[in-house]
């Protein structure tokens, strides 16, 4: 009854993480295809990597290709692993690692409803306007703002709304490209 | 030149045109249009199977034995979920293998449906790639794209997942334009680049204490990349070792060969790779019952590494040279560019080498001790090899998971490629018998054993149905210890030889049980009697399975235990684990 006061050990040999954890943007052509989704999102989940942001859609109609762009917080040893791992996947054309190429232009859009009346009201069109939200739905009691931006820029919009009567978010995750006349 | 036909008949057709000649499979509700195809034609013949993990693991040992794809059919719902063992295992070893999976009819999908399950969610992670044919335009392409996609770069099983209604369907048959298949993107990296290779060339030149790593990827490429593993070997001098995986790739008659390495490998091998100052790693992927504690793993070499994976480059160990490419065509160029620069091998420079390595083998750490009382598990083997020789007939083996697999790895020395069948990666129990079975199906004509324990047997015992039906002579030889003894091993050395359900009770009589089979059964408990039995299982034209009561405690040694580095290896002779069982903890068991 006492075996976990025993000695024991382990079929396997687990090291200890020596290496800190980085925010990458990646991006990954792939044919657009049923399943393709949940191909390269099981595969995060199957080999235990974090995603933080995932966005997708057909980008190139005639060539039935759609283009992923995922944000994974890892290790820089893991983060080869997940490009070597996504590039392993037989519908991925390619993956770019948009952090590591260097300049690349990050945005996002969110849809941000806030509620309120009087000063508040007052103060919140203000804040939009200094962060030049467009005003997407507005009634007496409340209004709806489309904010577009680098996520940093979208969560202190967010956060400001905060106090103001904000009801709910919703954002579209990151849309990320490199600078320059380079395409993928 | 496109030729009307059903669906059903289309796939019958792909198989035909991709030079298939036996299928594995069980038929059932959604696959009947395909086996009533089946039935109408006499090129492909339908192996039937008793339970679809034994298909799936019957075209893996068809796979490995003859280096062309294994094919399944099996249908929808408990079809496909019993394979997904199968797929798994092939999947971990780089097995390519074809399973054809029915489905419920395309507007019943997502009803719930009699038998029906999602296959293509299910076995995403479990395959190299799986298609759900929704067309039967698309069929023609998706049959010969899997054929390319399972066969190709890193090998691995695919499902191709048919509906009913698709099966019944017309359509046009037509033999896809390889080059304007629908994954543009799948172009596996075949050769080396040549830069790469000469500078492991040149490490090779300079080295002191070499050593050659070789792994299932040298076996996956073909014989061809066996011979130039010899004559690289041959011409450099190194010592050889090799993965479980990679067993025959280099010949174990060999003098270069230093045994297998790993958990269970020799202490020559372990001792030479923690060592060395070069390792040449050549289709193997550092695998975790490999190099034991990563960073203690050989700390004073450099490393190459040629792998066809570009993903297993640098996920475990780092490697100074990485080389991606096929193991068949790196080892010509390494040859060639080895050639253009030495003639010869270095003797001198490698004779302190060689003499380390000779003081190591002169601990002779498979060495165990005979008894004449109860038959030693590596005894058994030993006898089972040398009677084997004089045959004269190609001797395939095949194993299921556990000690005896070890014992087999150690104690049967091959000098082939393609000759030896067990479940590496996933380390599936009852992968053996039904294995033995698909290679007994291309090789009609060998000798085909499959060496199991009790435990492992029962897994998939039914198969032995299998091999009466189809007049296969397979040979079973069960080492019987009564114990799942690796787990028990285990829990001798870390569970404070607390047996926790690791012994097999209520065993059935194995020779009563192959007769009612309608195979032979042999029993054999006696040393002194084990030379005539198996004589008497090889001279049995049929399948037998032969029940060798072994040393019940006998542990498996070498061992590195879990944790620690190559160099601190447990030796038959310094340790006896099996001196912590002690009166209390027999008891128990």
């Amino acid at each position: 009854m006492n075996a976990h006061l025993q000695p024991t050990g382990s079929a396997y040999f687990l090291t200890k993480e020596t290496q800190e954890i980085e925010r990458h943007t990646l991006s990954v052509l792939v044919d657009n295809e049923p399943g393709i989704l949940a191909r390269v999102v099981g595969l995060f989940s199957a080999r235990g990597y974090n995603i933080e942001s995932l966005t997708v859609s057909e980008t190139e109609h005639g060539r039935r290709l759609s283009r992923i762009t995922v944000v994974v917080i890892a290790t820089p040893k893991t983060l080869i692993q997940i490009k070597l791992q996504l590039e392993r996947l037989v519908p991925v054309h390619k993956v770019h690692d948009l952090t590591a190429e260097g300049a690349s232009l990050e945005r996002e859009l969110a849809l941000i409803k806030v509620a309120g009346s009087g000063d508040s009201r007052a103060e919140t069109l203000r804040l939009a306007d200094a962060f030049r939200a467009q005003i997407v739905d507005a009634s007496v009691e409340s209004f709806v703002f489309e904010v577009t931006g680098k996520p940093a820029k979208i969560d202190s919009f967010i956060a400001l709304m905060q106090p103001l009567g904000l009801v709910e978010v919703v954002r579209t995750g990151l849309a990320a490209i490199s600078r320059g006349p380079q395409g993928m | 030149m496109a030729e009307k036909m059903t669906g059903a008949e289309m796939v019958i057709q792909a198989l035909t045109d991709q030079g298939v000649e036996h299928i594995f499979g069980y038929p059932g509700g959604a696959a009947l249009p395909i086996y009533d195809a089946l039935f109408q034609q006499e090129q492909v013949q339908h192996i039937l199977v008793r339970h679809e993990q034994g298909a799936t693991h019957m075209a893996e040992g068809y796979a490995r034995s003859t280096g062309k794809p294994g094919v399944v059919l099996v249908t929808s719902g408990p079809g496909a979920t019993n394979a997904v063992t199968g797929l798994t295992d092939a999947l971990m070893d780089s097995i390519p293998l074809i399973c054809i999976t029915a489905q419920v009819p395309t507007n019943l999908i997502g009803s719930d449906a009699f038998q029906e399950c999602d296959t293509v969610g299910i076995t995403r992670s479990c395959t190299k790639y799986n298609y759900l044919v929704k067309r039967v335009e698309d069929l023609p392409r998706i049959m010969h794209e899997a054929f390319l996609i399972a066969t190709t770069g890193r090998p691995g099983p695919v499902v191709i997942d048919i509906p009913k209604d698709v099966q019944f369907a017309l359509g046009d048959y037509y033999m896809p334009d390889l080059d304007t298949l629908r994954h543009q993107s799948y172009r596996p990296q075949m050769d080396g680049d040549t830069a790469a290779i000469t500078a492991a060339v040149d490490m090779m030149l300079k080295a002191e204490r070499p050593v050659f790593y070789t792994g299932g990827g040298v076996i996956n490429a073909g014989p061809e990349a066996s011979a130039h593993l010899r004559e690289l070997a041959e011409i450099t001098g190194f010592p050889v070792t090799s993965t479980l995986m990679g067993l025959g790739a280099f010949p174990a008659s060999n003098p270069q060969w230093l045994g297998m390495l790993g958990m269970h490998g020799t202490y020559e091998a372990n001792l030479a790779m923690h060592d060395c100052d070069l390792m040449i790693n050549i289709g193997a992927r550092f695998d975790d019952r490999i190099t034991g504690r990563v960073d203690a793993f050989s700390p004073g070499s450099r490393k190459i590494h040629v792998d066809i994976d570009p993903s297993s480059i640098n996920k475990v160990v780092r490697v100074d040279v990485p080389i991606i490419g096929d193991c068949e065509r790196v080892l010509a160029e390494m040859v060639r560019i080895y050639r253009s620069k030495a003639n010869q091998p270095r003797t001198e420079a490698l004779a302190p080498w060689w003499d380390q390595i000779a003081k190591w083998r002169a601990v002779d750490s498979l060495g165990y001790k005979n008894s004449d009382t109860v038959i030693k598990p590596q005894y058994a083997i030993e006898r089972l090899y040398e009677a084997s020789k004089k045959q004269g007939k190609e001797v395939f083996i095949t194993t299921e998971v556990g000690q005896h697999q070890m014992w087999a790895a150690q104690h049967f020395h091959f000098d082939k490629p393609n000759h030896w069948m067990t479940s590496g990666g996933l380390g599936t129990m009852g992968y053996g018998l039904p294995a033995a079975v698909g290679v007994q199906v291309a090789h009609p004509d060998a000798l085909v054993i499959d060496i199991a324990g009790e435990a492992s047997v029962q897994m998939t015992m039914q198969e032995l149905s299998t091999a009466v039906q189809y007049r296969l002579p397979i040979k079973i030889f069960i080492l019987n210890n009564e114990r799942m003894g690796m787990v028990r091993q285990w829990q001798d050395l870390l569970h404070g030889s607390r047996y926790a359900h690791s012994y097999s009770e209520s065993l059935p009589d194995f020779v009563k049980l192959a007769e009612a089979y309608g195979g032979k059964g042999i029993r054999c408990e006696n040393p002194a009697e084990l030379d005539a039995a198996i004589a008497e299982m090889f001279d049995y034209d049929g399948p037998v399975l032969f029940d060798v009561i072994v040393e019940k405690d006998e542990n498996c040694l070498p061992m590195i235990p879990s944790g620690k580095p190559h160099n601190e290896i447990i030796l038959p002779d310094t340790a006896n684990i099996g001196d912590i069982i002690d009166e209390k903890g027999r008891a128990l068991v």
